[in-house]
């Protein structure tokens, strides 16, 4: 990430166009399908040879497309990209049916193949089928229309169908990560904000690192974050609109102002103020500006987090003598505790965006995890353990979770996971880095 | 601009200045190695006339300055895990602390709340909180005026040591009391 790159990686308007391909109707059920929920995924052998082009440079583009995509699908776990060196069916056109005994031979289950044209206007068009080698049938064909610099959009697009027409549900690639960056020794640690695409490309600087910044997180409904910055003498909330790069306070509150998160409709931020050293829960209507106190107890009251339909909140309290996850109606009221009793200690609770799941960090026996349970509390799952797993956010369809880890004495890096607790690995992020958020898909 | 003193090098020199006054310097069972003692005059053998006696050097911290209040009376206290009241020792230092700041009543102060990175950063903002708040309050009964006093929670974000073990936790988990302004 270069410094001199900050502010220079804003969301480029994305004027896309989506057409179904004509060809053969989908069928209504594929037999090639991956089922993710159950025990034990074998990843999908899916083919996706380079995109065809009658120029170089669409054939530069189409080899580009193809990478990504293969990338995208193999990092969620579900998918087993082959070699391109094993096809035996090259230079495949995509008005025309593919041999699916080539693909049959080397065991493809699915097959992508596309085309790169660059219309008269400059736009490049995308066209793309998805097929099912072993029926010998076409799942889907489309079409994106995009400005040229839109590439990886497109890509990250693509990918999003194909992971939804083969798992059934919702993509995740067409997003990006805001996090922090961090640089510097443990006693002298340097925090940026920074942003990224959801597969690593495009990082840039929001922040220049002359104060500390923490806990980013993205609004539901647009491009605009909220964070807390540390200053020697201050702890506040900002707002930030990463399209337009304008920043503000939510307010200059007495103490120490910290753990910002948007409601789902994007009006409002819940978030903490100590005062005197009694931390609560309160709620600011960005438009009025009013605040509104959801907690009122000498406890530690802190990390709120909406549940997607907006009427209840998560929140992390020591009331009951040691951190634990509590939920509440969103006005405050009907509190009460969901971890469970005598297990450890939970932190930063995060709702699902489908509802289903809070996320949570929990401490047991000098060990972290990052672990997922419902709503009331049953159904606890524990899906990392390392010295330091931190700070889950999910992606937008529910199903990924990305955190951040601190081996001892190492640096902060980000890390996702499955909530199956399967496919921990490193996020593709080369550096040091801590509280990641994860966009909502974009528009 | 605030005057902190945080280094080892700091308590390092603090000590041997004490050694070199004489002070009576009580070893701590965690801190810094051993400072040999100053060189001292070789005992003169009898019947030969005494050397000139040494004149007075004026050293040490200049009173009223960050290094005064660092010596007489400490810049930090210590937690138990995830507490926030003010230990014995503790107490120990903040009445020395609230004696010097009513020595200086021009000095204000800021009280910075610490955490080991044993708990989520959220949380942790929350109880160093708490902590500069245990100072605040323990000064403040002690006679110095609340309005000299700032606090502010730097959570697990400011630690002094980098290890990864208990006793590395146990110097992160601190109030540390900053002279802001009105120091010599």
């Amino acid at each position: 990430m270069r410094p001199g790159s900050l502010f220079a990686a804003l969301i480029l308007p994305f004027a896309l166009a989506l057409a179904v391909l004509s060809g053969s109707a989908s069928p209504a059920t594929a037999a090639v399908e991956v089922n993710i929920n159950q025990g034990n995924v074998e990843p999908l052998p899916i083919a996706i040879p380079p995109f065809a082009g009658r120029d170089q440079r669409s054939q530069n583009v189409g080899a580009q497309l193809a990478q990504v995509i293969s990338s995208n699908l193999q990092r969620s776990g579900f998918f087993r990209p082959l070699d391109p060196n094993s096809f035996i069916e090259r230079n495949l056109d995509v008005s025309v049916q593919p041999k699916f005994e080539d693909w049959k031979v080397i065991n493809a289950q699915a097959l992508v193949n596309g085309s790169v044209t660059t219309e008269a206007d400059g736009r490049l068009r995308v066209d793309f089928r998805i097929w099912d080698v072993y029926n010998g049938q076409q799942l889907q064909g489309l079409q994106f229309l995009s400005t040229p610099e839109n590439w990886r959009r497109i890509a990250h697009k693509i990918s999003d169908v194909v992971y939804k027409r083969l798992t059934g549900e919702e993509g995740y690639f067409d997003t990006r990560i805001v996090f922090v960056a961090e640089s510097g020794p443990k006693t002298a640690r340097v925090k940026r904000l920074a942003i990224m695409d959801q597969d690593g490309a495009n990082p840039s600087y929001l922040t220049d690192g002359s104060y500390m910044v923490m806990t980013p997180r993205f609004s539901t409904t647009d491009q605009e974050i909220t964070y807390m910055a540390l200053r020697a003498d201050s702890a506040r909330v900002y707002l930030f609109n990463i399209e337009t790069a304008r920043q503000e306070t939510i307010g200059d509150f007495p103490g120490v102002v910290f753990a910002p998160r948007f409601s789902p409709d994007g009006a409002k931020v819940a978030f903490s103020v100590d005062r005197a050293g009694n931390s609560d829960v309160y709620l600011m209507d960005l438009r009025s500006r009013q605040s509104t106190r959801l907690t009122n107890d000498p406890s530690i009251d802190t990390s709120p987090s909406f549940s997607p339909d907006g009427t209840r909140i998560a929140f992390n309290s020591d009331r009951g003598g040691s951190p634990q996850l509590y939920v509440m109606n969103a006005d405050g009221s009907g509190a009460r505790r969901i971890s469970p009793p005598g297990s450890g200690r939970y932190t930063t609770p995060v709702w699902s965006p489908k509802g289903d799941f809070i996320a949570f960090t929990k401490q047991t026996g000098g060990q972290f995890h990052i672990g997922v349970m419902r709503p009331d509390g049953s159904d606890e799952r524990i899906l990392t353990t390392s010295y330091l797993d931190e700070g889950p956010t999910w992606a937008p369809n529910g199903r990924v979770l990305m955190f951040f880890r601190e081996t001892e004495g190492g640096a902060s890096r980000l890390w996702t996971v499955d909530i199956s607790g399967r496919n921990a690995q490193l996020a593709p992020y080369p550096s040091a880095g801590s509280d990641p958020a994860w966009s909502p898909l974009l528009k | 601009m605030p005057l902190t003193l945080r280094s080892a090098v700091n308590s390092v020199v603090v000590l041997a200045a004490l050694l070199a006054l004489g002070a009576c310097a009580t070893p701590k069972p965690e801190g810094p190695a051993p400072v040999p003692p100053p060189p001292t005059a070789p005992t003169p053998p009898p019947a030969r006339p005494l050397p000139p006696a040494q004149p007075p050097i004026a050293r040490g911290p200049i009173p009223g300055s960050v290094e005064d209040f660092v010596v007489s009376a400490g810049d930090r206290i210590y937690f138990d895990f995830d507490q926030y009241s003010v230990r014995p020792d503790g107490r120990l230092v903040l009445d020395l602390q609230a004696a010097w700041l009513n020595r200086y009543p021009g000095v204000q102060v800021r009280i910075e709340g610490n955490c080991d990175e044993r708990g989520t950063r959220e949380y942790n903002l929350a109880l160093g909180a708490r902590r500069a708040e245990s100072v605040r309050a323990y000064l403040v009964s002690r006679g110095v005026n609340a309005s000299r006093i700032t606090t502010i929670s730097y959570g697990k974000e400011r630690p002094i040591d980098s290890g990864t073990n208990e006793d590395a936790w146990a110097k992160n988990r601190n109030g540390h009391t900053t002279l802001v302004s009105g120091a010599r």
